[in-house]
């Protein structure tokens, strides 16, 4: 008997996925990354050339001014590495009373120039740290990458990052932490303590850690099949679906643009090829100049059990 | 007949099957036991992991091995954990040669 599809399993519990009000836009400016993470669902990497150019950018700033967000996300690959990048920040800073960039912390090293930007524009930093023990990082990431790290949130805490308030706001500096392998995350209060006693050991603050279990799409899942890992992960997230943290995932109030403008319900559905539909089942770019629309139904698959696991992504 | 399955870590239950009042009394004490408490859950699932090493049972070894990675344990600290498992159940042998001095001593000119 095949297992049941996650569309499936929602229905079982008596739900459906729709789209709620979207407030937060979520911009992927490409998949150029400095990194090749083992976890990594959109396979980034360096030399990879899907890079949102100056005219998506335009379009998405249209957006943004026209449709008011609660908060703007700048996420990739490394967003620090497209050429436009300063570009887009500065346009999208007024746009939205929270703006969150994402970085691997690496790929700020030497970026003094647009560390200064993301600070005095108050935008608030989410850096992936995979875990606060090197061997772990390292499996992950790279060899080395672990020091470069807590160097990088050293350098961002003597910024003001991760201090609390202070001259001219505070400044948030928030960490994403996926287990490095085939296993569901930590829970999240005794992964924050783990974090902050040991990153405390090192002189480092943070706002606050995020857990998320990793994504059985891109470089992850491939991984997954080599390893023979697939189907026993993919057995485990739907053993740990929890029907209560549907109602909060975030892919209900995120509106996604990919590096060419196309519009997803969520990064992972960009990863997917999932695209964000109207009521009507009409694809959606930023050109059109809405967001996704309240009550539409999301596209679902395999991978959304990763979100449902226990705590979810929420 | 493979004496030890993986697949039969999931039949645990099944063991409430001709006993139910006693399993399901076992299966509450467990519940209980590996609750958050003095100790938090990851040092529990790390005291786990070294007691399933010391009583040899690779049914407990697979479930808190993952237990562990998914507490936040690291392989650093499981491997350590495995070797306290190791030292105590070495020493435990060692220890009982006090009896076989004792004897000897008794025993030999």
């Amino acid at each position: 008997m095949s297992e049941a599809t996650f569309a499936e399993t929602l229905a079982a519990h008596g739900l459906a996925l729709l789209k709620a009000k979207a407030d937060c836009l979520q911009v992927n400016v490409g998949s150029l990354c400095n990194l090749s993470c083992g976890h990594c669902h959109l396979e980034a990497r360096p030399g990879r050339t899907e890079v949102m150019d100056r005219a998506t950018m335009d379009e998405v700033l249209a957006l943004a001014r026209r449709a008011p967000f609660a908060s703007v996300d700048v996420t990739g690959g490394a967003p620090e590495l497209n050429p436009d990048i300063a570009h887009l920040l500065l346009g999208l800073g007024p746009c939205a009373p929270r703006r969150i960039f994402r970085t691997n912390l690496l790929a700020l090293e030497g970026r003094d120039d647009l560390l200064g930007l993301l600070a005095d524009g108050g935008w608030g930093i989410g850096a992936s740290l995979p875990a606060v023990n090197a061997a772990q990082v390292e499996g992950v990431r790279g060899a080395g990458v672990f020091q470069r790290s807590l160097e990088m949130l050293r350098v961002l805490n003597a910024r003001g990052y991760g201090q609390g308030p202070g001259q001219g706001g505070r400044l948030e500096l928030h960490l994403v932490s996926n287990p490095g392998g085939a296993f569901l995350p930590p829970a999240q209060g005794p992964a924050t303590r783990a974090f902050r006693q040991a990153l405390g050991r090192q002189g480092i603050a943070f706002d606050s850690l995020f857990v998320f279990a990793n994504v059985p799409l891109g470089r992850f899942r491939s991984w997954l099949e080599r390893s023979g890992n697939l189907e026993a992960y993919l057995g485990l997230l739907r053993q740990r679906f929890n029907p209560e943290v549907v109602c909060g995932l975030m892919c209900r109030s995120i509106c996604s643009v990919g590096w060419d403008g196309r519009v997803y319900d969520c990064d992972f559905n960009q990863a997917a090829g999932l695209p964000c539909l109207t009521a009507e089942g009409e694809t959606l770019h930023v050109r059109d100049g809405h967001g996704p629309e309240q009550g539409a139904a999301i596209l679902v698959g395999e991978h959304c059990f990763a979100c449902t696991a226990g705590s979810g992504f929420t | 007949m493979d004496y030890y399955n993986p697949l039969d870590l999931a039949k645990f239950g099944d063991i409430g099957k001709n006993a139910p009042e006693a399993a399901n009394k076992f299966f509450a004490y467990y519940g209980e036991v590996f609750a958050e408490g003095a100790l938090t859950e990851r040092e529990k699932a790390l005291i786990a992991l070294a007691v399933a090493h010391a009583v040899h049972c690779p049914y407990c070894i697979d479930a808190y091995t993952n237990t562990c990675l998914e507490k936040g344990s690291n392989a650093d600290e499981m491997t350590e954990a495995v070797h306290v498992a190791a030292a105590i159940s070495g020493g435990a042998t060692l220890v009982h040669g006090v009896q076989m001095r004792n004897i000897l001593d008794k025993k030999t000119l």
